[in-house]
C-alpha cells in the first residue's frame, strides 16, 4: 500500500478504511502532493486537497468534521472555515476551495483518484 | 470672546470628576482650559463603593481616572493640592503653597467633611472618620492589633462603616442617637425591623442614647471604649472596643465661600440657584457643599446631576436643577434597605399600606395617593425586589393596578400586577446617571452611535450599561434593566437564544445536566437523543469538554478523539504553518536547574524556537505533528508531564516567590501556587482558567487578573474571583478575606466545579459571573454560605478529578492506537509535510513567509507538481 502512481486510472492506494476514524480524516500522499482523506459517519470516503486555502498550511486533514444541513464538511483547524467534502468549496464564500479528488472504496481499501475539475461559483450547493 | 477661557474647579472628588468628564465630552473645552485642584494625592475615586473594596485590594480598584491624567489636553490636574484662600474681586484662588491662580468661572466641589461630635477623648489615638481611602487604610491598620470597634451613627454611612469593622473581624458596635437606625431613610417600623437584622449579624445596636466621651485604654493611651450617656448622674454603660469610627453626619465645606462673602445657607452649604450659581456670577458650587435653594444633598447622583447642569449653563444652555430624587436601595450587612419617594407620608392626604413579617424580617411600605391611584413613595426592608419596579412608578404617575398591596405581597398570595413591562418610556430606571426605561429599550432595539461617531449593537446588559451608563454607579437598578432587555426581547419575539448551533437547541449547562441524568458516554448517544445532524466545530468541542469533566477519561480516547478542537486533538497548539508548540508544565513557574537542562536539550536536538510565556513557563515551538511523540518521550522521561496549554483548561497558577525568598512576603505563596496547580491541572472548563497567588498586598503575581486570585494576609488568605486578562480585561473581584489553607481549597474546589457545571461555551469567569442572578454575591450564596446545599457535591466532584488525575501525554504515549494519529502521510509515514520550512531569525528558526510556502496553486488543470 504505497503512493504509487499506478492502477487504472491513476487510483492510488492509500490505506484500509479502518485505519481512518469515522468523521476524521488522514493525510496522505498522492501523486506528489498532500491529499486530505476523509470518512463520514456513515463510511462514505472523501478527499480534498489537504492546504488550506487561506494559509497554505497543509492540515485541512485535522480538522473537525460535521454537518450542515445534510452537507457534510471539514472545519479548517486554522480559522474553521467549512469546506464541503464532497466539493472542497467552502460553505461560507464559494470564492475560497481546496481541490476535491474522486474517491472510492474497494475491498475495504480507500483509493484516491483523479482531481476533479473545478466547479464554477454558480454550480455549488 | 476670542481669548480662551480658564475654568477652575476646586476638588477632585467624585462630582468633581463629572463636571470635568462632561466639559469634554460636551466641548467646553473648544472655549475653556480646565484646571481641577484636588486635595488628596489621589485622583478622583468611587467613594459609595468604598467598603465593598476593603481589604488587600489596592486604592487602583476604586479610581474613577486610572491614569490619573485626562486626555484633553486642555485639561490639568493637579493633585496634593490646597485652596487656601478665594479673592473674588481680583478673581483668583491662592494655593496651599503660596501660588495664585485666576480664573475666569470657578467651580466650587469642595465636598463635605465627617463631623465629629466635640466628646471628650474624640481626638484620641484609635479614633477615625469614615470618608477617604486614608481614612479606611488607617482603620484597617488599628484593627490588627483590636478586638472591638464601635461606630457612633447609625445612618447609611455608619451603618457601611460597621460592614468595614465587621469585615476586619472586630466585634462591632452602633451606636445612633435617634430611636432608630437610618432615621432619615425609615420610619419606626421600619428601623425596628432593620436593628434585628443586623443583631443576628452580631452587631450590637444602641439606638436612642448619646455618647459621652471616649475613653482611653488600660494603660492611658489610645481607646479602650466609648462611654454612653446615663440617666442623671449615673455614668451610662461603657462599649468596649479599642477603633471607634465617627460617622454622625457630615459638613458641607463652605468654608471659602465663607470668607469670601459668598451666600451661605443656614445649616450650612453654598447657597446656588437653580443653575447652580452662587451669590456671584463668575462662582458656581456643585456636590455637598452646595445648597440649591438652601438643601443640602448628600448622595452622588444629585451632585451628578448639578455638575451636568453648570457645564449646560457654561455652554449657554438652560439646563436646571430643580431638586433631586433621593431614593436610596443599598444592601447593608447583608440586607436589603431601600427608601424613596415621600416615604414618611408628608403629602397631605396620603395613605399607608404596610405588610410586616417579623418572622421572615421584611417589612414593606407603599405610600400612596388619598384615591389610592398613584404611588407617593415607599419602604423596604429585607426584601427590596420590588424596588426595580416601583420607584419608577413614583417619578412616572403611572396608576396603580386595582389592588396596589399585591405589589408587596409576597409571591403566591398576589403576584406583582406589574412588570418592567408597564413602565412608560419616560420612567428613570437609573437615578445615578439618569438613564430612562425609553434609552434602555432605543439602546436594545436600535444600537447607540459611539464616542467616535462609529455605530454600535447594544445585544445583552452587558453592552446596555456600556453604551447607557445604566447600571455602572450604584448598581442598584442592575435587576430592572436585565428584565427591560429581556422583556424587549421577548416582545419582538426574539428568544435570547442559549442553543450552541444547528444541531443543539440547548445551552452548555442543558447538556452538562443531560450527560449527568443520562450518563451519556458518546456525542452518537447524546446527538441521537437530544439532538439532529452530525454536529460542527461548535458543537462537538463542547460535547468532548462535558465529558471530560463528567468522567475523566482521556480525551483522545475512542470517538472522543474525533470530538476534540484542533489543538486538543493532537495535544499540542497549532502554529500557523501547520507544526505545533510544546509546552509541559511548570507549576508554580519553579524548575530544578536540571530540569531546564533538559528543555534546552530537547529544543536544541530537535531545532525547536524557544520562548518564556507570561504564565511562567517555556514554549517550544515547530514541531512537526509526527515529531510530538518522540519529543514528549525525552520530556516524560524526565519528569515532565502535559502543560495543557493546548486546552480550554486549567493553563497555570502564576506564583511569586512569597515568603520562602522575599523580605515582603506574609504567606509561603509559591508552595501554595504549586499545590493549586497540581490540584487543578487536567480540569476541562467552558473556557481557558488562570490563577495566581501573591506572598503579600504587592501583588507581584497578578493574581487580580486572574479567574481566581489569592493574596497572602497576615491571616491567611484572600481569595478573589471573576478576572481575567485577554480582550476585555477584568479584575477579580473579592469572594472571602483571611481563610485557612483548607477553607481556601474547599471554596475553590466548589467555585470551579459551579463555573465548569453553569457556564456557557467560551464563557470566561467574568462574564459568567456578571450573568448569574446577583452575579458575586450569588457566587458567595453558593460557594461560601453554601444556601443551594451544593457545596459537598462540587467537592465530591473535584475529589472525583484529583483522584483520577493522569498524565494525558504519558498515557498517549503507551498507547499505539492514539499514536497512529501523530503521522505525517498515512501512506508515506517517512516522509515529511515538504510544505514546512524555516527561515532563522534572532539565532533560532521561524516559519517561513507564508506566502511562499503556499500549497498548489488551483488553476483549474492537472499539474504533475514533481515525482514521487
Amino acid at each position: 500500500m504505497t503512493g504509487g502512481a499506478g492502477g487504472p486510472e491513476g487510483w492510488v492506494s492509500v490505506c484500509r478504511i479502518e485505519q481512518i476514524r469515522r468523521e476524521t480524516g488522514v493525510a496522505a500522499w498522492v501523486h506528489g502532493e498532500a491529499v486530505a482523506v476523509f470518512r463520514t459517519h456513515d463510511d462514505e470516503v472523501h478527499a480534498l486537497g489537504n492546504h488550506d486555502p487561506r494559509t497554505g498550511a497543509s492540515v485541512l486533514a485535522r480538522g473537525i468534521v460535521g454537518s450542515r444541513g445534510d452537507e457534510p464538511f471539514v472545519a479548517s483547524p486554522l480559522h474553521k472555515e467549512p469546506f464541503g467534502l464532497r466539493h472542497g468549496v467552502c460553505l461560507d464564500d464559494p470564492t475560497v476551495r481546496t481541490p476535491s479528488f474522486e474517491a472510492r472504496v474497494v475491498d475495504g481499501v480507500v483509493e484516491v483518484g483523479a482531481r476533479r475539475p473545478v466547479p464554477a461559483v454558480a454550480e455549488v450547493p | 470672546m476670542d481669548q480662551r477661557q480658564r475654568l477652575v474647579v476646586v476638588g477632585h472628588g467624585m462630582v468633581g470628576h463629572r463636571l470635568v468628564q462632561a466639559a469634554v465630552e460636551r466641548g467646553l473645552t473648544a472655549t475653556h482650559d480646565v484646571v481641577v485642584l484636588g486635595e488628596e494625592t489621589r485622583a478622583a475615586y468611587d467613594r459609595v463603593a468604598l467598603t465593598s473594596y476593603f481589604g488587600a485590594d489596592g486604592p487602583d480598584a476604586l479610581s474613577l481616572l486610572p491614569g490619573g491624567v485626562y486626555d484633553d489636553p486642555a485639561v490639568t490636574l493637579r493633585l496634593a493640592t490646597t485652596v487656601t484662600g478665594l479673592d473674588r474681586r481680583a478673581r483668583t484662588v491662592t494655593l496651599g503653597d503660596g501660588a495664585v491662580l485666576g480664573y475666569d468661572q470657578l467651580v466650587l466641589a469642595t465636598g463635605a467633611a465627617p463631623f465629629v461630635p466635640p466628646v471628650p477623648g474624640h481626638d484620641r489615638d484609635g479614633c477615625f472618620v469614615y470618608r477617604t481611602i486614608d481614612d479606611l487604610d488607617a482603620i484597617r491598620e488599628a484593627s490588627l492589633t483590636a478586638t472591638g470597634g464601635v461606630v457612633v451613627g447609625g445612618g447609611l454611612l455608619g451603618l457601611e462603616a460597621a460592614n468595614a469593622l465587621v469585615q476586619l473581624g472586630l466585634r462591632t458596635h452602633v451606636v445612633e442617637m435617634a430611636p432608630r437606625l437610618m432615621p432619615v431613610q425609615l420610619d419606626a417600623a421600619a428601623g425596628s425591623t432593620l436593628v434585628r437584622h443586623v443583631e443576628q449579624l452580631g452587631v450590637t445596636v444602641h439606638a436612642g442614647v448619646r455618647t459621652e466621651a471616649v475613653e482611653a485604654g488600660p494603660d492611658g493611651t489610645g481607646v479602650g471604649g466609648l462611654r454612653l450617656a446615663g440617666a442623671g448622674d449615673e455614668p451610662g454603660p461603657l462599649v468596649e472596643a479599642e477603633v471607634v469610627v465617627f460617622s454622625a453626619g457630615i459638613r458641607p465645606r463652605d468654608q471659602l465661600a465663607r470668607a469670601s462673602g459668598l451666600e451661605v445657607a443656614e445649616r450650612g452649604g453654598v447657597v446656588v440657584d437653580e443653575q447652580c450659581r452662587t451669590s456671584d456670577p463668575r462662582v458656581w458650587a456643585v456636590g455637598e457643599c452646595a445648597a440649591p435653594g438652601g438643601r443640602l444633598y448628600g448622595l452622588v447622583a444629585p451632585g451628578y446631576a448639578m455638575a451636568e447642569v453648570v457645564v449646560d449653563a457654561l455652554l449657554g444652555g438652560a439646563g436646571r436643577f430643580l431638586g433631586a430624587d433621593m431614593s436610596t436601595k443599598l444592601k447593608l450587612l447583608g440586607v436589603d434597605v431601600a427608601s424613596f419617594g415621600d416615604a414618611f407620608a408628608t403629602t397631605e392626604g396620603a395613605l399607608e399600606l404596610v405588610f410586616s413579617d417579623a418572622v421572615a424580617g421584611t417589612y414593606k411600605k407603599l405610600v400612596v395617593t388619598e384615591d389610592g391611584t398613584r404611588l407617593l413613595g415607599g419602604i423596604l426592608v429585607g426584601d427590596a425586589a420590588a424596588y426595580g419596579v416601583l420607584r419608577p412608578m413614583v417619578a412616572s404617575g403611572i396608576a396603580l393596578p386595582e389592588n396596589p398591596e399585591e405589589l408587596i405581597l409576597p409571591a403566591g398570595r398576589g403576584a406583582p400586577a406589574t412588570g418592567v413591562g408597564a413602565l412608560p418610556d419616560e420612567a428613570q430606571v437609573c437615578s445615578c446617571n439618569d438613564v430612562s426605561k425609553g434609552e434602555i429599550v432605543g439602546a436594545v432595539r436600535d444600537g447607540v452611535t459611539g464616542p467616535d461617531g462609529e455605530p454600535r449593537r447594544c445585544e445583552d446588559v452587558a453592552d446596555v450599561k456600556r453604551c447607557t451608563g445604566a447600571g455602572t454607579t450604584c448598581g442598584s437598578c442592575v435587576g430592572t434593566v436585565t428584565a427591560i432587555v429581556e422583556d424587549h426581547f421577548a416582545s419582538v419575539g426574539k428568544e435570547v437564544d442559549r442553543s450552541l448551533c444547528e444541531h443543539f437547541a440547548l445551552s452548555r449547562q442543558d447538556i452538562f445536566d443531560l450527560v449527568v441524568v443520562h450518563e451519556y458516554r458518546t456525542f452518537d448517544a447524546l446527538v441521537e437523543a437530544h439532538g439532529s445532524g452530525r454536529g460542527c466545530d461548535v458543537c462537538k468541542p463542547v460535547v468532548a469538554s462535558v465529558l471530560a469533566s463528567r468522567f475523566h477519561g482521556h480525551v483522545l480516547e475512542g470517538a472522543t478523539g474525533s470530538l476534540q478542537d484542533t489543538n486538543d486533538a493532537f495535544l499540542a497548539n497549532i502554529q500557523r504553518n501547520g507544526t505545533y508548540s510544546v509546552v509541559p508544565r511548570i507549576a508554580g513557574g519553579e524548575i530544578t536547574p536540571e530540569k531546564l537542562i533538559v528543555l534546552g536539550e530537547v529544543a536544541r536536538d530537535f531545532g525547536l524556537y524557544t520562548k518564556i510565556a507570561g504564565g511562567q513557563r517555556i514554549d517550544l515551538f515547530g514541531a512537526r505533528v509526527e515529531q510530538l511523540p518522540v519529543i514528549w518521550q525525552r520530556l516524560v522521561d524526565a519528569g515532565f508531564e502535559s502543560g495543557h496549554a493546548y486546552g480550554k483548561s486549567l493553563r497555570t497558577v502564576k506564583s511569586c516567590v512569597g515568603s520562602t525568598w522575599c523580605r515582603f512576603g506574609v504567606q509561603d505563596s509559591t508552595s501554595m501556587a504549586i499545590a493549586l496547580e497540581l490540584r487543578y491541572r487536567g480540569l476541562r472548563s467552558p473556557h481557558k482558567i488562570k490563577g495566581g497567588v501573591s506572598g503579600c498586598a504587592r501583588e507581584c503575581a497578578e493574581a487580580r487578573s486572574k479567574d481566581f486570585g489569592v493574596i497572602a494576609t497576615e491571616k491567611g488568605w484572600n481569595l478573589y474571583v471573576g478576572g481575567n486578562g485577554g480582550a476585555t480585561p477584568v479584575h477579580a473581584r473579592l469572594l472571602a478575606g483571611d481563610l485557612d489553607d483548607e477553607t481556601l481549597v474547599r471554596y475553590l474546589d466548589r467555585y470551579l466545579m459551579y463555573y465548569i457545571r453553569t457556564a456557557d461555551r467560551l464563557q470566561r469567569t467574568a462574564p459568567w459571573v456578571e450573568s448569574l442572578d446577583g452575579g458575586l454575591d450569588r457566587v458567595r450564596a453558593v460557594v461560601v454560605d453554601d444556601e443551594l446545599g451544593l457545596g459537598a457535591e462540587l467537592e465530591a466532584d473535584m475529589a472525583d478529578h484529583v483522584d483520577a488525575y493522569f498524565d494525558e501525554w504519558k498515557a498517549t504515549l503507551e498507547d499505539p492506537e492514539k499514536l497512529a494519529r501523530f503521522v505525517s502521510f498515512v501512506n508515506a509515514p517517512d516522509l515529511p509535510d515538504p510544505s514546512i520550512s524555516f527561515d532563522v531569525e534572532r539565532d533560532q528558526v521561524r516559519p517561513r513567509d507564508p506566502a511562499a510556502a503556499a500549497g498548489p496553486v488551483d488553476l483549474g488543470a492537472t499539474i504533475p507538481v514533481g515525482a514521487r
